[in-house]
């Protein structure tokens, strides 16, 4: 054997190696079969569709911030041309980014036009339309296109946090890059994600508010009847929870008038835990302490304060109103009919903070571990018979060359698998049947220099250049097809989900794997074996 | 062994029984697309929720049915799966709800499904006297339940070990028994001792169901996966055409491209004939069969432009039938293979991938007939059409160097 073939076995030795040791993992060498097999599935990424596990798209709805940061626009506005003495008729929000103020005072109309440049100067100003001494306000788009990438970096922040401290296994969170403020999670070995779903979804929101009115209204109609129609300034109308404050209590929907300003919000909580509720045997409370900041602000509310009743408001629902019976410094309690469960899910929603919006689900696949399971046993049964099958054609057609094809199409698998555990690509059902048309397609290379072969032999041409013929003139058609399957594959991947993604994946680096193997080390044993046979020998193939 | 030593075919006189062989197909299958069956759109594309539901024995369909009308589900399907790979057991289910109008109402994703579990939990759960269902019990809850009740005394810190043997008990529950274990007895096997096998009887009954897979579409997302799914054909077939004309003349790649979509819209007429549903990996197996077909195309091409230097004094025709006679070969060989191995995924690989694999197994078979039965005619009529002799366009790189290799 020349020492050019010799360096060509050596490397290809190599990478033989190289793979065993990705597949079957180099820390721990396995002994025995349980143990490969451990090690097997752990280099291995499964996918869903093959592990079991929850796959969900979820959608922020980025315009609600957007209309709330006009709201709170409004209230700003509302307040500043009150100090300023600036006269108008009329200040309503009509769109998500726009803001109509009307029947401006012409005397302070010069005064008001320098308020929102230099106060507002996320707004542009322009004279509404149709409406003499009436202005409208847009809020200006780069500030809405921030506006909106911050929403949805929040948005995935406090989703990753939620997830996290849900203790799952490997769960993924990212945007799905689909556009339109889309989020995907994915949560491999949960076979129902209902408990993750509501943590997800929950808003979150926690806020403190002084009762105003120290008993609830049965009706948003009776509470505004008792204030003769007309709320007092700086108060609101928050309806409280339907459910009872304890199990078999019907809820009755009740409304209360609160400060609008809240003492204290989530953003000022230190930590939540749970504790076996001290006024409902039976069920579980949300303890809270706050931070120093916002104790300072606590204590003397509630030192002056004694007496009056205190809503915990959360996700604009009135949960409990206690009176307050003295000061306190920085704790507090949530209480509503809370299992142990949902007190430690509250808990949990608290410590990662709110969503700056709320969420809908758009799309939902939950693969159950038994099937599962079973999609694993049945691709892994159809590859090894596929395999079978080509493996008995091959050495029937093509006798001693059928085996060097054998060897090649084994090592293309090898090279395949053990790729994909280095790179941590993810295997999907679809990515099994990828291995399997990697069998059937890879067997193409090799039949297309062995026909060639046998074609330059049946010219008359002698073994060793039969064989260079073979191969020179088999390489660009193997090329050629390829290129164009891996094309396909490439927009499979571009445009495909999850499982589609698998198979693309493992249809390209198996393709590639095989242009490897069909030519370097058919080749390379090809190359050894005419070194060893006599000038004259039939080649078998 | 050989098989196809010293073939000598009139394959171009032969094209016009491919050529009727074709329309034939594509007349039974699209009528039956346009009169008959129609084609099955799958979940991905039209949105909706199924619920895919395996129970202990064959299970009561219309009884099923009935308690669905009754919960208020009116739009709801109900349909029986046999599993051929199973030995034909019929004890799965797939339970669909349309929601074709759910646009943009309050409505959540899951109400449906929710509905339908309810219907299910009533009809079959047994939570009798406050147990819950073991076969529906995921990993977790199981744990913190045998961490509770301690069956193997290990004292307060056994929350791994607890941990590590709720896991074993639901591998053996989905992996031996699919998912649905009929008797405790069942998970001796999972290192239960007989103390956790005592809790588990204590705390838990066995429902006669369990859900195997759901998926819930919304309709947004459906049309943005029709769209992706015809975006991503498209621009796969374009990328081909282009990578064809620069390897040949454009004749070929359009005489390629109307091939392989010939095999596609036969594809499709098989997939309503035989009421498969097409879904993303259906698109995935679409795809893969016009990279394929190409394959085939492009070996009898590259076979053709070879030829077209050597053999100088002869018509195009004559060319082209030797360059497949030449290659029948390799093209018998390798659909013969393919067609063998996704075969064998199709009868072996499991419910989730047939319909995958029932578009390849036709594309295979199409896909190859289709080169030489259409790809190749269209370029030799076009060139008689024109009046030419046989001509290709001298230029490219790998051109020259075939050119080279043939002087040799």
């Amino acid at each position: 054997m020349n020492s050019q073939l010799k360096w060509k076995f050596i490397f290809i030795v190599l990478v033989i190696l190289f793979c065993i040791f990705g597949v079957v993992g180099m820390p721990s060498f396995p002994t025995s079969r349980a143990q490969l097999k451990d090690n097997l599935a752990d280099r291995i990424k499964l996918g869903l569709d093959l592990k079991g596990g929850s796959h969900l798209v979820l959608q922020v709805q980025v315009d609600e911030a957007i209309g709330q940061r006009c709201d709170q626009t409004v209230d700003q506005l509302n307040k500043q041309l009150h100090e300023k003495n600036i006269i108008v008729g009329e200040i309503r929000r009509s769109s998500d980014t726009q803001i109509l103020v009307l029947n401006v005072d012409p005397a302070t109309s010069a005064a008001f036009r320098d308020l929102i440049t230099n106060q507002f100067p996320d707004w542009s100003m322009a004279p509404a339309a149709g409406q003499v001494n009436g202005y409208q306000l847009d809020m200006k788009p780069s500030v809405v296109a921030a506006l909106r990438h911050d929403t949805m970096d929040q948005s995935l922040e406090t989703i990753t946090r939620r997830i996290n401290a849900l203790g799952l296994t490997e769960p993924t969170i990212a945007f799905t890059g689909r556009g339109d403020n889309e989020i995907l999670v994915q949560l491999p070995g949960e076979g129902d994600p209902t408990r993750a779903k509501s943590v997800i979804q929950a808003g979150g929101q926690l806020a403190l508010n002084r009762v105003a009115d120290d008993q609830p209204y049965p009706s948003e109609a009776a509470a505004l009847a008792s204030h003769g129609g007309v709320l007092p300034p700086g108060t609101e109308i928050v309806p409280g929870r339907s459910e009872g404050n304890s199990p078999g209590q019907p809820g009755q929907q009740v409304y209360y008038v609160l400060d609008r300003a809240p003492i204290v919000t989530g953003q000022d909580l230190r930590s939540a835990t749970t504790s076996p509720s001290t006024n409902y045997p039976g069920q579980y409370q949300v303890d809270f302490k706050l931070s120093t900041a916002a104790a300072a602000r606590f204590g003397p509310f509630t030192e002056a304060n004694v007496g009056r009743r205190m809503a915990i408001v959360l996700d604009h629902k009135v949960y409990t109103a206690p009176t307050i019976n003295s000061k306190i410094e920085d704790s507090g309690l949530i209480e509503g009919n809370f299992s142990q469960e949902t007190a430690q899910d509250l808990a949990l929603v608290l410590r990662a903070g709110a969503l700056p919006a709320s969420i809908k689900y758009l799309e939902e696949r939950t693969v159950g571990p038994s099937l599962g399971a079973d999609s694993i046993r049945e691709g892994v049964r159809a590859s090894i018979g596929s395999l079978i099958v080509v493996m008995i054609f091959l050495v029937i057609y093509y006798r001693l060359s059928g085996v060097n094809a054998v060897v090649a199409l084994i090592l293309n698998l090898v090279i395949l698998v053990a790729f994909m555990a280095y790179a941590g690509a993810v295997l999907t059902l679809p990515g099994i049947a990828g291995v399997i048309l990697t069998i059937g397609m890879g067997v193409d290379s090799n039949v297309l220099v062995f026909e060639r072969i046998r074609e330059e032999l049946r010219n008359g041409k002698a073994n060793a250049s039969a064989v260079e013929l073979g191969f020179d003139r088999a390489f660009l058609t193997i090329i050629d097809t390829h290129v164009t399957t891996i094309v396909s594959a490439i927009f499979l991947f571009l445009f495909g989900t999850g499982p589609v993604r698998g198979f693309a994946v493992t249809l390209v680096i198996g393709l590639l794997a095989n242009v490897f193997t069909s030519i370097y080390v058919s080749r390379a044993i090809f190359d050894y074996h005419l070194s060893h046979m006599e000038r004259q020998a039939q080649l078998s193939i | 062994m050989e098989f196809f030593k010293g073939v000598n075919v009139d394959w171009m006189g032969k094209a016009k029984y491919f050529v009727a062989l074709s329309l034939t197909l594509l007349a039974i299958g699209w009528i039956s697309i346009l009169r008959a069956h129609g084609l099955r759109y799958g979940i991905d594309f039209t949105g909706g929720t199924l619920v895919y539901v395996r129970f202990a024995g064959p299970p009561p369909i219309d009884q099923i049915r009935k308690g669905l009308e009754n919960a208020g589900l009116h739009d709801s399907s109900i349909q029986g799966i046999t599993d051929i790979s199973n030995a034909g057991t019929q004890n799965d289910v797939v339970i669909g709800l349309e929601k074709k109008g759910m646009e943009e109402n309050d409505e959540s994703l899951d109400a449906g499904k929710q509905a339908i579990l309810d219907v299910l939990h009533k009809m079959f759960g047994s939570d009798t006297a406050g147990k819950q269902d073991f076969n529906s019990i995921t990993p977790s809850a199981l744990t913190a339940y045998l961490t509770e009740k301690d069956p193997l005394s290990l004292g307060v810190n056994a929350g791994d070990r607890y941990k590590q043997l709720a896991q074993q008990l639901t591998n053996t529950r989905d992996a031996d028994h699919g998912g649905i274990v009929t008797s405790f007895d069942q998970l001796k096997n999972a290192g239960a001792t007989q103390s956790v096998l005592n809790a588990l009887s204590a705390g838990f009954s066995l429902g006669n169901f369990t859900i195997r897979d759901v998926e819930i579409v919304g309709p947004k997302v459906g049309a943005q996966l029709r769209r992706q799914a015809l975006w991503a054909t498209l621009y796969a077939l374009g990328g081909m055409l282009v990578y064809i004309a620069i390897r040949f003349e454009w004749v070929y790649g359009a005489a390629a491209v109307i091939a392989v979509f010939h095999d596609v819209l036969i594809t499709l007429g098989f997939f309503s004939l035989f009421h498969y549903e097409i879904s993303l990996t259906v698109i995935a197996a679409l795809l893969t069969l016009v990279g394929y077909s190409m394959n085939d195309t492009i070996v009898i091409f590259d076979r053709v432009r070879e030829n077209l230097r050597l053999m100088r004094r002869e018509t195009l025709p004559v060319i082209v039938n030797r360059s497949i006679n030449q290659t029948l070969s390799r093209t018998i060989l390798t659909s013969g293979l393919t067609f063998l191995t996704v075969l064998v995924l199709f009868i072996m690989g499991g419910e989730v991938l047939r319909a995958f694999s029932f578009a390849m197994v036709v594309g295979v078979v199409v896909g190859t007939y289709s080169s030489f039965g259409i790809a190749a005619p269209i370029v030799v009529v076009w060139n008689k059409y024109r009046g030419q002799g046989a001509s290709i366009r001298a230029g490219s790189a790998a051109d020259k160097r075939v050119a080279a290799e043939a002087r040799r």
